[in-house]
């Protein structure tokens, strides 16, 4: 019978099956990080458990790291904050005594977020069930993994028997076909998609993107079409296996070598859905039709072009969501109706596990490349996934870019998508943001954030307001 | 984990969707390496009219009148009604920990998102799905009747109104048995050790660079 990607995924991890489908599910990639963890190795310790696998853990500190004025000399001393240094060096003493196949801590040329240094050191390899107590590890999909995040019980769960207890989900099949315009990119795929389907619409699903204009985009571009099936409501998202996975993760650190890297090609060739494969929902856009998006509201589903204006409630007849809408824009301090290129704004984010990668900061760096950050933005952060990110954009230049356009080059961690370090929002500062998230208070208390691709935060930073970035092209 | 079998329990209404975990305990919190003490920090923006950090003590806070569960009619709540995809956005279990903390060991709704939902079973939180229409009912009876409590009923799967009505809910078999009986997923899953060693084992064969 035809399968999906994802039906095959499940198929070759189900270790126990309960008679109502709870099935056990082994897990092949266990990536950790500072702040979902520390609850789960104190409850192995306290049962008296051992980790199931050490060779499956890669870990890091991301959250909680600050991006400026590091000091190797002065070590996790050069976090101000006690309690964030409390977490990143009770991660350290847990690594240290449980173990992991790969380790890079703070300050570690190889640092950085879970969901960017995962695939650039092929630990991340199609086939794979991948989990992190973190809910963007959706993005590991990109490479035809089953991957999705848990909670700190689950994190305990996968340390002390390298299972979880689970049911299959529903198949969602997403297609984008034809070809992107120019200055479209896969932060507006998804951020399309988000806004038609809602940040419920993949709720109980797993979802395959697939579609001539997926298979077009690079693994960076696949990795943030993945990373953002979260904010549809799926924990899993996924796209095939082609040469594009195979080419970006060959001879990276993890990644298998010689006889094994022939094998496992010729394994991952067939991670793929069969002709004819049934899934219980698909949703089908076209690329042509795609522009850059702005968000306007508090949830990633309320959304539209550049070229478009703040929505008028008025026009919801469900009261729920329109009372929902009202709310989002009293606390956005927008007014209904408003063009989107007439939003002002405060402070930009170029970085994240959705927009930090390589190819993110040359989409940012084209557009900042010989102007300057409008008088009116009070600063422009930008901040690469990991240490080799940052590495490869100062080989080629970007950080000069970046710095002679008055945006500041920082070091790698999660930052201002979350602001669990000192980078975040003043109350009522308005933000252009490369990341996943515009909640209420996500980018720091009463912060209002818009979330956009690279290049149109670069030219929100140059222009002082939201900018179709195709005027730059 | 505690097992849930009946609670008789005092209802307070959230009456908004898409309430996300950045709003149920704010990232700020996340820094403890703990589990418990999350409670005063339960839903902290929309709760207080400062800003909270770590270690302040919230007795001593400025309370947001407007928030409705700062009502003194809510005090002691244990079922919180909720409406659609209620707790979306971050995997943080530290949301269902804080919400245990805050009194609640129960929540009524139309939807949650995946991973707040299967975080709530793991801390003996039992998150029930209505549809739309019982919903509008109980938010409409619960602003009416002040001390407006439910009686939820897991082996019976049931919650019964104040005017004795019982509406069903569906929940997993597995679940179920679990929450009733308090079970530890982790010992649960140990009795197929040997299982998983199989398992293992021959996927050490067939994929052996996956354990390299």
């Amino acid at each position: 019978m035809a399968q999906t990607l994802y039906d095959k995924l499940w198929n070759s991890h189900v270790v126990h099956q309960e008679a109502d489908g709870t099935a056990i599910l082994y897990i092949d990639r266990h990536l950790v990080h500072e702040v979902t963890s520390p609850q789960a190795f104190e409850g192995l310790k306290l049962a008296g458990r051992k980790p199931w696998r050490i060779s499956s853990i890669v870990a890091t500190a991301d959250h909680n790291t600050p991006t400026e004025g590091w000091d190797a000399a002065r070590g996790t001393a050069t976090i101000a904050d006690p309690i964030s240094r409390q977490q990143v060096e009770t991660l350290d003493a847990n690594i240290k005594a449980v173990g992991a196949l790969a380790y890079f801590p703070f300050m570690n040329e190889r640092q950085g977020i879970v969901h960017v240094i995962g695939p650039e050191n092929g630990a991340t390899l199609p086939g794979m069930t991948v989990v992190c107590g973190d809910s963007h590890t959706s993005t590991h999909g990109a490479f035809a993994a089953l991957s999705f995040g848990i909670g700190t019980s689950e994190v305990e769960h996968v340390l002390a028997t390298q299972t979880l207890l689970m049911k299959k989900s529903k198949s969602m099949l997403i297609t984008v076909e034809g070809t992107l315009g120019a200055g479209v990119t896969a932060k507006d795929i998804v951020l399309a998609i988000i806004g038609k389907i809602g940040t419920a619409g993949g709720t109980g699903y797993a979802i395959e993107f697939a579609g001539s204009a997926i298979r077009g985009l690079t693994m960076e571009g696949r990795m943030t079409v993945c990373n953002m099936a979260i904010e549809a409501g799926a924990r899993a998202g996924m796209v095939a296996a082609d040469d594009t996975t195979c080419a970006y993760l060959k001879d990276r650190m993890l990644s298998p070598k010689a006889a094994d890297w022939d094998a496992a090609v010729a394994y991952w060739k067939t991670l793929h859905s069969d002709e004819g494969a049934q899934f219980d929902r698909v949703v089908e856009l076209r690329a042509e039709d795609i522009q850059p998006q702005v968000t306007w509201g508090t949830s990633p589903e309320m959304v539209v072009a550049v070229t478009g204006r703040v929505p008028d409630p008025a026009a919801e007849s469900d009261a729920t969501r329109r009372s929902g809408m009202e709310r989002a824009l009293q606390y956005m301090g927008l007014t209904a109706n408003t063009p989107i290129s007439e939003i002002p704004v405060d402070v930009v984010f170029i970085g994240s596990c959705t927009n930090s990668r390589i190819e993110d900061l040359r989409a940012a760096a084209a557009v900042a490349k010989g102007r300057r950050k409008a008088d009116s933005v009070k600063r422009v952060l930008v901040v690469p996934g990991s240490g080799l990110v940052k590495r490869q954009a100062e080989a080629e230049g970007l950080d000069k870019i970046f710095q002679a356009a008055g945006f500041e080059w920082r070091e790698p961690g999660c930052s201002m998508c979350l602001a669990m370090n000192a980078d975040r929002l003043e109350p009522g500062e308005r933000c252009a943001s490369t990341s996943n998230r515009n909640f209420e208070g996500r980018q720091g208390p009463n912060g209002r954030t818009h979330l956009v691709s690279p290049a149109m935060a670069a030219a929100a930073a140059v222009t002082g307001h939201f900018t179709d970035v195709r005027q730059f092209s | 984990m505690q097992a849930f079998t009946l609670l008789d329990g005092l209802v307070a209404p959230l009456d908004r969707s898409n309430v996300d975990t950045d709003a149920i305990i704010p990232k700020q919190f996340l820094k403890s390496i703990k589990r418990s003490g999350f409670g005063p920090n339960c839903f902290d923006e929309w709760r207080y009219l400062d800003h909270g950090e770590p270690g302040m003590d919230c007795s001593q806070r400025p309370k947001n009148p407007d928030f409705v569960l700062n009502q003194p009619r809510y005090a002691g709540a244990e079922i919180l009604l909720v409406r659609a995809n209620f707790g979306c956005g971050s995997s943080r279990e530290h949301a269902p920990w804080a919400l245990l903390d805050m009194g609640f060991k129960a929540i009524l709704g139309e939807s949650y998102a995946d991973i707040f939902f299967n975080n709530c079973f793991k801390n003996g939180i039992l998150p029930i799905v209505l549809p739309k229409a019982e919903l509008d009912e109980l938010f409409a009876q619960v602003d009416a009747a002040p001390g407006y409590k439910l009686v939820i009923d897991l082996a019976a799967q049931t919650v019964t109104r104040p005017d004795g009505k019982a509406i069903p809910f569906p929940i997993d078999p597995f679940r179920k048995e679990c929450l009733l009986n308090g079970w530890d997923d982790i010992g649960l899953t140990l009795r197929h050790a040997d299982e998983i060693s199989a398992f293992e084992a021959k996927r050490r064969v067939e994929q052996p660079w996956l354990f390299a």
